[in-house]
């Protein structure tokens, strides 16, 4: 650790190791601390120098890649964007995310995520009477901003730990991958809502979000999921009504 | 051990392996693509790049100039047939990224905006404001979604090739997740595993850049090449090295020394260029190799600005006002807020040149075939030739997409033409390699921190921004020592299911094999080009001796090297100049251009 030491926290770190561990247990770390001590420093200082046995993700270590969520003190936030100087002396709880199976230590599952993520279709439909040529689209700045704030998201996943429908319904698609779809749905150059309607307008898909507005609170990167949630409710819901009043568009099921 | 089959096999997940992918999977929908990564694509660090891709759009730039900033920006070590064939492509390949939805920034009237990057004669860097990285990566991340014979194998950590017969028959990685080996066998392998940057302590890497899928072609006879030439980006926080993007300079922002002198006017960039008025190739705006040398000058004269964690310059970005910087440099002005806690409306930020790029790497021709049969490789891991002795800001996440599509086309071609067949002793091979490797665990007595730390210090010190022999020879002692230490690593975890401790010593081993490449490959460059600079009497570029590349072969004895003739096509070297200098020599230049067209006339 460089940098003036400024005292020592108590990390309590949930530790769980599948092929030993009947269950998942707390384990206390005294760490050393300085003014720009991240809560990621924190845990691979405990990594380099008192149990290298400690699981968990992360890279970028500048809250772009989306790897270091944890449950931290209870709330689900990025490692690398906190600091321990804010929690000491402690003890600061660190956690696996909320909501997500835990594979280990702090590593959980994302694969259902991935999963609800392909669900999503996001990825871009180019208009199929009138597809753009070689130099591709025009899109004014006010069109790009319609989006662009869904297109933020890193997938860090601590709006699922937010989420207490997440928690409830296991299948329910969840703030990111929705946010995703609603994302290109918004693009000016996109023209697949159709395709994502049907995983969207589902039980599982957006009916099941309460708009409690967790995901907006959690999200690191400004995204604000419920807005989306709430607007592509609208969208739906106006869908039905061209539906139930218009012939079928584009004989597409 | 589990065996799988696929067509062609793509290790890495960031933008280079994914734009592969796709190009398999649109070019040949028949065959199967599996990209192996060891974390999930999105945390690929592509993620982390910020300031924009450069491509030629407009009438008033030329792909010819962007063919002369990327050559003379490279110190003449470029394979010209390569710049030419990306700069042909460039923006071919950004617009298709529109196409599938990247979020670039745009005019007033909805065409694509570019901005001004460091070496570029001309604005061509397009930018999804200062996010770039982070909105291609999840653009080809998400289109790679829709393309059912892409399938991808996520945590998976790479081990090691496999070689029969001397070609690549396949990859030998382990599944963290499931917690057993994998062999996939393929006709093709696509190696796009990104840089080494890791390998220094001052670095603006991410954790997983440590250089893996070079030390791996490394070892299974493939050359290494230009392992040299070692970017430092100019402006990284101290400490932890977070980036700075190069667009605040392309902006406007200006650097500034502990008597807020804009020093760069004293190493040759200069006229001073007004606040405000960013002239491209001039001040802040030159290359990053000679921005990082004046910072060594200006620290060695005392007129650095002392912080917690190290020497710094001021990167001023205040006259630019904080609806401009919102707008255009959102993320710089987040990290700046998250961890240094300043308004860099308010205040300058305090920044210091930081390992950022490895030029070098697996060596490839510009269909991205090593001289090992059945690899290929792209982006940063590898050495097209484009980049030469050092990379211009922009051009390297175009080449990913450039040259990732050559890679993915090439692959799928080879993999068509000569589908090796499953072979027994590949799976022999590979069975022997994977227990190598998982008799790692629970053993050693040698810290991985230890080891790992003192490589970051040697490299820092031995083979940094300016390098003597000296200097070079402890620094390849200390690597030395190091790998003699390191056949006793201390794996304590033994658990097989995201065993990051033994992973952690995968990646120490490929970082000491590559660190005693690129150590070697200074040692034996006696000149000074591009990122490469001494100071122990080769001051000057030698091109006598030295216009050529450095090869390096592992050997069980340490790198056997040689040097190879550099692609010169329409450029022969001639002075690298920015600044007033570079202006007058450009003038020179064309004028020279229309002298030899006249004679070609009169033959």
């Amino acid at each position: 650790m460089s940098g003036e030491v400024l005292g020592t926290i108590t990390l309590r770190v949930q530790r769980y190791r599948p092929d030993i561990d009947e269950a998942p247990h707390l384990v206390d770390y005294e760490v050393p601390w300085g003014q720009d001590t991240s809560v990621l420093d924190a845990l691979n200082w405990v990594k380099d120098h008192l149990d290298p046995t400690l699981a968990f993700r992360w890279s970028c270590r500048m809250a772009i890649c989306g790897s270091c969520g944890f449950q931290l003190n209870g709330t689900p936030r990025l490692g690398c964007e906190h600091f321990v100087r804010d929690y000491a002396p402690g003890p600061l709880v660190v956690e696996p995310l909320a909501n997500l199976a835990v594979e280990r230590d702090l590593v959980v599952d994302l694969e259902p995520f991935m999963a609800s993520l392909e669900r999503a279709r996001p990825w871009l439909v180019p208009d199929p009477d009138d597809p753009p040529g070689g130099t591709g689209n025009r899109q004014t700045p006010e069109q790009l901003l319609a989006y662009r704030d869904y297109a933020m998201c890193i997938d860090c996943l601590l709006c699922y730990a937010a989420c207490p429908q997440v928690a409830l319904a296991p299948d329910f698609l969840g703030p990111a991958a929705i946010t995703a779809a609603v994302r290109y749905d918004k693009d000016s150059r996109d023209h697949g809502g159709d395709e994502r309607l049907p995983a969207l307008d589902r039980e599982d898909g957006l009916w099941a979000c309460t708009f409690v507005g967790a995901c907006s609170t959690a999200c690191p990167k400004g995204v604000d999921p419920a807005a989306a949630i709430q607007q592509a409710k609208a969208a739906t819901a106006a869908a039905w009504a061209a539906e139930f009043l218009l012939p079928r568009r584009g004989g597409r099921s | 051990m589990q065996t799988v089959r696929t067509d062609v096999a793509v290790v890495g997940g960031g933008g280079a392996g994914l734009r592969a992918a796709i190009a398999v999977a649109e070019a040949h929908p028949e065959l199967d693509v599996t990209v192996l990564s060891k974390v999930y694509p999105m945390r690929s660090h592509t993620v982390a790049a910020e300031g924009g891709a450069a491509g030629v759009v407009g009438a008033d730039d030329s792909l010819e100039q962007h063919f002369a900033d990327t050559v003379s920006g490279g110190d003449w070590l470029c394979d010209q047939d390569v710049v030419q064939y990306f700069v042909e492509h460039a923006a071919h390949e950004m617009y298709r990224l529109e196409r599938w939805g990247c979020p670039w920034s745009r005019t007033d009237d909805g065409a694509v905006d570019v901005r001004r990057f460091g070496g570029m004669s001309r604005p061509r860097t397009w930018f999804a404001a200062d996010k770039t990285g982070f909105h291609v990566l999840h653009t080809l991340f998400q289109t790679s979604l829709q393309h059912p014979s892409i399938t991808r194998a996520d945590e998976c950590l790479a081990l090691e090739l496999v070689v029969r017969d001397g070609r690549v028959a396949g990859v030998l990685a382990y599944d963290q997740r499931e917690g057993y080996p994998v062999l996939v066998e393929a006709g093709a392998v696509v190696m796009a595993t990104g840089g080494a940057g890791r390998l220094y302590a001052q670095n603006t890497n991410g954790a997983i850049v440590t250089g893996d899928g070079m030390a791996m072609a490394y070892r299974a006879g493939a050359p290494l090449r230009d392992l040299e030439f070692v970017q430092y980006h100019p402006t990284g926080l101290p400490g932890s090295g977070i980036l700075i993007t190069e667009g605040c300079r392309g902006e406007g922002g200006v650097l500034l020394n502990a008597d807020g002198r804009r020093y760069l006017q004293d190493y040759g960039l200069g006229p001073e260029t007004p606040v405000g008025e960013p002239k491209n190739k001039h001040m802040e705006l030159g290359p990053r190799d000679r921005l990082s040398q004046a910072f060594w000058h200006e620290q060695r004269a005392g007129r650095t600005v002392a912080t917690p964690r190290g020497d710094a310059v001021h990167l001023d970005l205040r006259h630019l006002g904080r609806a401009y910087l919102r707008e255009r440099l959102p993320l710089i002005c987040e990290l700046t807020e998250q961890y240094l806690g300043i308004d860099p409306a308010t205040a300058p930020i305090p920044v210091c040149p930081s390992v950022h790029y490895s030029m070098g790497g697996i060596e490839t021709d510009v269909t991205t075939a090593t001289p090992l049969p059945g690899l290929f490789a792209v982006g940063e891991c590898a050495s097209s030739g484009l980049h030469g002795a050092n990379r211009l800001g922009s051009n390297s996440l175009a080449e990913l997409v450039v040259l990732g599509r050559v890679a993915g086309e090439r692959a799928a071609a080879a993999a068509l033409a000569d589908p090796a067949p499953s072979d027994p002793r590949v799976r022999r091979d590979a069975a022997d390699a994977a227990a190598r490797h998982l008799a790692r665990m629970g053993r050693g007595s040698e810290p991985q921190v230890g080891i790992r730390e003192e490589l970051g210090r040697a490299m820092d010190d031995g083979v940094g921004i300016f390098r003597t022999r000296e200097g070079m020879e402890r620094a390849a002692a200390a690597v030395r020592d190091l790998k003699e230490r390191y056949a006793d690593v201390r794996v304590a975890d033994t658990c097989p299911v995201y065993n990051t401790d033994w992973a952690a010593a995968v990646e120490l081993g490929a970082m000491l094999d590559v660190a005693d490449g690129l150590v070697a490959s200074a040692l034996a460059r006696e000149e000074s080009r591009g990122s490469h600079q001494r100071l122990d009497g080769f001051g000057e570029r030698d091109d006598e001796r030295f216009l050529a590349h450095t090869r390096a072969w592992w050997t069980p004895d340490g790198p056997r090297l040689e040097h190879t003739p550099v692609t010169i096509t329409t450029s022969p070297p001639a002075t690298r100049a920015y600044g007033a200098a570079g202006a007058a020599g450009a003038v020179g230049a064309a004028e020279g251009a229309g002298a030899a067209g006249t004679g070609e006339v009169a033959r």
